[in-house]
């Protein structure tokens, strides 16, 4: 575990860069790590993160499959506003945990 | 001069149209994409049933021939095997939330990955580019397929 500093907060952080906390979470923090991932975040990047906090708040497991059907998000949309990695990404900034699926 | 061993790009040749096949290619070229890979499927031989309309939704699994099925050879060749074996798994799969092989393919081919059909199988086999799915990027030869595989951190896998 690490500590990093986003906006002038502590967050704990894993080695990957992923908060331990949601809690500690904020959109600053988002913002900044967005930034590391090289994103602008625009309202649309911040509804599909806002899906993956509350999909993670009722324990859903997140899949590619499942942002498809979320209707929040087309897969080709998710793609296009988090190039390379979109899961891992939009994870990484909405401060939930890594993916763990390989689909 | 450093070497950079990063996988950029996974070239997949699938030549199967066994359920577990197609999966084991469609999930590494899928788990591509999550991870920022590229990656494209050249389906040659029976892998072109995977990506033929009328096809892709009748795969199965291989009760004969296929040790890991742990079941005599003879069992396997009954009537009705390899259906109650093809629903097992595909009910196994659903489970995991992996898709059906059709909207597999919807997945991947929205993902970015590049479908493409072998020209030499479709005419063995007298298909025709109309009897294949519409998200298909092309018909290539070997040679086009290894042109495409040309860049640094490329790997091809055969299934």
């Amino acid at each position: 575990m690490i500590e990093k500093t986003y906006a002038g907060t502590a967050v704990a952080c894993t080695d990957e860069g992923y908060l331990q906390e949601l809690a500690q979470w904020n959109k600053s923090i988002g913002t900044e790590i967005a930034k590391e991932e090289s994103i602008d975040m625009t309202p649309k990047h911040w509804e599909v993160i806002s899906y993956l906090q509350d999909q993670n708040k009722k324990g859903t497991a997140l899949t590619i499959r499942s942002i498809g059907k979320s209707g929040v998000v087309s897969i080709k949309e998710f793609y296009e506003l988090f190039p390379e990695g979109p899961l891992k990404k939009a994870s990484r900034i909405a401060g939930i945990p890594k993916p763990v699926s390989c689909i | 001069m450093t070497t950079n061993h990063k996988v950029k790009k996974m070239m997949l040749i699938l030549s199967k149209a066994t359920l577990d096949n197609v999966y084991a290619c469609f999930i590494l070229a899928n788990g591509a994409r999550m991870e920022g890979i590229e990656s494209e499927i050249f389906f040659t031989f029976f892998g072109l049933e995977a990506i033929q309309k009328e096809k892709l939704k009748h795969l199965h699994v291989a009760t004969v021939g296929n040790p890991a099925m742990h079941m005599p050879t003879m069992l396997g060749g009954l009537p009705g095997m390899e259906a109650v074996a093809t629903k097992m798994m595909k009910s196994k799969i659903e489970k995991l939330d992996i898709p059906p092989v059709d909207e597999f393919l919807e997945i991947l081919t929205a993902s970015g990955t590049k479908i493409w059909a072998c020209k030499l199988a479709m005419d063995m086999f007298d298909i025709k580019e109309s009897d294949l799915i519409e998200d298909l990027d092309g018909v290539l030869t070997v040679g086009d397929f290894y042109a495409r595989a040309s860049g640094e951190g490329t790997h091809v896998i055969f299934i």
